[in-house]
């Protein structure tokens, strides 16, 4: 301390500033794997969301049709709405399914094809008269589980060709069948694992009803209140009707497994067999290593086949686990093979508007809807949400009033978005009697939703304006008006079409506010006018994702990807718009 | 010493009577809410002369600029009392339309602020809204005319449709004051229009401003005592909202009467 210039302030040496450093460089590093870290992690997210949607979504963009050569010869071709287009499809079933021939094949040979489907005719048939009159082979969506199976989403099958011959007692009926190899042993075991599984699945159940049975005992035994012993005592019997049930069900299940010697009964919580063969198909019954019993689906040609010639088809879902039997497999199997069934791009899906079933479902209804409610919203907010913006920011004096306005409006947008629904309900519905569930109301309420997002962004485009424009324009004489018109607000607008364009994709995807005036009304037809009633794409999607069947699944994945697609849209025009209009200044 | 300042004073008075008075304030003030920021300034501007005011930062000399063509009725907490005059016209009574008290007074800024739009329309724009055309040959003729007089047109007559804001700060600052000029103003308020600008933009700006005193009456705020001594035949020196002391910018310049102009042009404050 005693050397240089330095005397009462102490300085710290080269290695302690040194060391210092290094701590501080330390620190920006690990901030900066942080914040990498942190949108890594949130864009894996966004890539699974992503994927699981398109995954889902993907299959719904395309159907499966099927060929069905439909006698209309019957029909007028002057009057072609009138003909009975139910017979025809009925009939064409059956001349597309001979074998189904009895009473409840038929009635499965129907389930095949879409209910939709004579409609689905009639309209082709209208659309193009010149069908009329004639056998011509149309085009007929199938059912929504047919569509699933081909997808490979339901009762998805094992294909092998064993290496044995095979030899069928008969052509049709209750047959035997013998192989020149045990190649069922493969089979044999998956079924005594289903077995076991299920053994454990009773056991555990069992398990669980013992410890609820060992409570009501209990209660029975110890408790005071004369009431509750008596429900205890019938929940004991019933308890132990119960149990004594699954432990026949268990035992007969642990006999069956450790039966290694006995054939295996393949009843329907079994896995399924089929054997296609001969141009027909056997579903087998009972199995063991080198022979089967089977029930002929579809008769079958040929008795004999050498190995190498036959199929063997798994199914490990049990038939009573899913909606698609073996029999419709096997149909649905038969049509492809026949080159009948067409995998195309759903038009149904993309010009339709909703139904009940799902392979009659369509998005047209709710894009259209969305597309008239977005233009009435565009319609109003726009205009008044700029003209606020500019007689706040330009021509407002700055007082009380003003500033309570301003105030207002920036927790107007903090509103949840249902209270505006409950707004549209009262003030719209309910006073102004407007149409319910109409694209106009609900442009109405999506308005007042976006109005603030739209003034708050306009005045903020119009704040960063630089007040040197302004100047410079009043400046050379120009009015307060034409300073803002022909200066201000052009170099304004990309940040305000900007906001519009961020305000409208969130009423785009606004569901809540339109439950409220009843916009989720089920509506087949596509809405031609803003007075017609209709829905809307997220609410469409709301509604499709509350209904159980698989296929409406798929279109809710489906609709969502509709969805974002509009939204990326219209973000991309957003940032065309802001590149086109920008201006340096 | 009194008597014979107060008598010197006389004499530039009666000088300038000589010239024509184009605008003069009577006891102006000025002030933003509870704060004044100008008292009771009297200042005669003459006709087709260059009027500098000095003074040091926060004196009120650009306050006073801006009254002249009422820019300071955008500022909502401004308020100016006293009497402003054009050609013996109260430019705050009541029937005065502020557009075209605009167009007659012009106005340009410290900092060069062309539209961010072509040169041409950058100019043509005050001869558009005022109706001063009725032409587009009209129009191109004005536009080409005061680039020609801002001495702009040489330099940049190929790129007359390109963005004003392209040009170089001293171009810019030029073509600030052709379109000022395009709407053929009487008077040119320029508020430190050279502060921007480098030395060689500054000399441009400045040999523009002494050919312009033929045709109009120009006043300038300028922090630059070289450059008001350069350009100016009228000199007021502002100091703390009061107008200190006005004569011809000879005098002020070699035989100031106030010991204040005199610290502030030497050198001692500012």
């Amino acid at each position: 301390m005693t050397d240089t210039t330095n005397t009462y302030v102490k300085t710290a040496s080269l290695e302690e500033r040194r060391s210092l450093q290094k701590k501080r460089y330390a620190s920006e590093r690990k901030f900066k794997y942080l914040g990498l870290g942190a949108i890594l992690v949130s864009l894996g997210f966004l890539v699974m969301l992503l994927m699981t949607i398109v995954g889902n979504g993907i299959p719904a963009f395309t159907y499966n049709y099927v060929k069905l050569p439909i006698d209309l010869t019957k029909v007028d071709p002057e009057k072609p709405e009138k003909a009975n287009y139910g017979k025809f499809v009925k009939s064409a079933i059956a001349d597309a399914i001979p074998y189904m021939s009895d009473r409840k094949g038929k009635r499965l040979a129907r389930g095949l094809v879409s209910g939709g489907a004579a409609i689905d005719v009639r309209n082709q048939v209208v659309g193009d008269v010149s069908m009329a009159g004639q056998n011509a082979d149309v085009e007929v969506p199938v059912s929504d589980f047919a569509d699933l199976y081909l997808k490979g989403l339901t009762a998805k099958p094992i294909l092998t060709k064993p290496d044995a011959a095979i030899k069928v007692s008969d052509v049709e009926g209750d047959v035997d069948v013998t192989l020149s190899a045990a190649v069922f042993d493969e089979f044999l075991a998956r079924v005594k694992e289903t077995i076991s599984s299920e053994a454990s699945r009773l056991n555990t159940r069992m398990a669980n009803l013992q410890l609820s049975l060992d409570n009501q005992r209990e209660i029975a035994a110890n408790s005071q209140d004369t009431l509750a012993v008596e429900s205890a005592k019938k929940s004991i019997t019933s308890l132990e009707a119960q149990l004594a049930g699954f432990k026949t069900k268990f035992d007969a299940l642990i006999v069956r497994r450790n039966n290694t010697a006995a054939r295996e009964v393949l009843d329907t919580s079994m896995p399924s067999l089929l054997l296609k063969v001969g141009g027909g198909v056997v579903k087998i019954t009972e199995v063991e290593g080198m022979s089967a019993k089977g029930e002929v689906i579809i008769p079958l040609e040929q008795k004999e086949a050498s190995a190498g010639e036959w199929q063997m088809q798994e199914i490990l879902e049990a038939e009573e686990n899913r909606k698609f039997s073996d029999k419709e497999v096997a149909v649905v199997d038969r049509l492809v093979a026949e080159g009948r069934i067409e995998n195309r791009l759903n038009t149904i899906f993309f010009k339709k508007g909703a139904s009940r079933e799902p392979e009659l479902a369509g998005i047209w209804g709710a894009v259209v809807g969305s597309f008239f409610t977005m233009i009435i919203t565009l319609a109003l907010s726009f205009p008044l949400g700029v003209a606020a913006a500019i007689y706040l920011e330009e021509f407002a004096p700055k007082n009380k009033f003003t500033s309570i306005i301003e105030v207002n409006i920036n927790n107007l947008a903090a509103v949840p978005s249902i209270v505006f629904g409950l707004l549209g309900l009262a003030v719209f519905l309910n006073f102004f009697e407007l149409p319910r569930s109409a694209p106009l109301v609900g442009g109405m309420v999506l308005a007042l939703m976006t109005l603030p997002t739209i003034i708050i962004a306009s005045r903020a485009a119009l704040k960063a304006v630089p007040p040197s424009i302004r100047e410079a324009a009043l400046g050379v004489g120009a009015s307060k008006i034409q300073a803002v018109f022909h200066h201000v607000l052009p170099l304004a607008m990309p940040g305000i079409l900007t906001g519009t364009i961020i305000g409208m994709a969130q009423a785009l995807g606004e569901t809540a506010p339109l439950l409220m005036i009843g916009m989720v009304a089920f509506v087949v037809d596509v809405p031609a006018g803003i007075f017609d009633p209709a829905t809307v794409l997220p609410v469409q999607i709301y509604m499709w994702a509350d209904f159980p069947e698989p296929g409406f699944q798929q279109k809710t994945a489906a609709a969502i990807m509709v969805l974002l697609g509009f939204l990326i849209l219209m973000n991309a025009i957003a940032v065309l718009l802001r590149k086109k209009f920008e201006r340096r200044w | 010493m009194d008597a014979m300042n107060t008598k010197r004073q006389e004499d530039a008075v009666n000088k300038m009577v000589q010239n024509e008075i184009k605008m003069s304030g009577k006891d102006v003030c000025v002030s933003y809410g509870e704060k004044q920021a100008l008292f009771d300034v009297n200042l005669d501007i003459p006709a087709k002369q260059v009027t500098a005011l000095i003074g040091p930062s926060g004196c009120g000399k650009s306050t006073f600029l801006r009254c002249l063509n009422r820019m300071n009725d955008t500022i909502d907490i401004c308020k100016v009392s006293g009497d402003i005059r054009l050609d013996d016209q109260d430019i705050y009574d009541h029937d005065i339309d502020v557009v075209e008290l605009r167009a007659r007074v012009g106005m340009v800024f410290q900092k060069p602020n062309p539209f961010p739009k072509s040169i041409f329309e950058n100019v043509g724009y005050g001869p558009k809204i005022h109706g001063l055309v009725r032409s587009k040959s009209d129009l191109e003729e004005v536009v080409v005319k005061s680039l020609q007089r801002a001495g702009l047109f040489e330099e940049i007559k190929d790129r007359l449709h390109e963005p004003g804001t392209g040009l170089s700060g001293g171009q810019q600052q030029r073509l600030c004051i052709a379109r000022a000029i395009a709407v053929s103003p009487e008077v040119i308020l320029m508020d430190e229009p050279c502060s921007a600008l480098d030395p060689i933009a500054t000399a441009k700006v400045e040999e523009l401003i002494d050919e312009l005193r033929e045709n109009y009456t120009i006043v300038i705020v300028t922090h630059s005592m070289q450059q008001a001594a350069r350009v100016s035949q009228q000199t007021a020196m502002f100091h703390l909202g009061k107008l200190v002391e006005v004569d011809e910018t000879d005098t002020i310049f070699t035989n100031p009467s106030n010991q204040k102009t005199q610290d502030y042009i030497t050198g001692r404050y500012g």
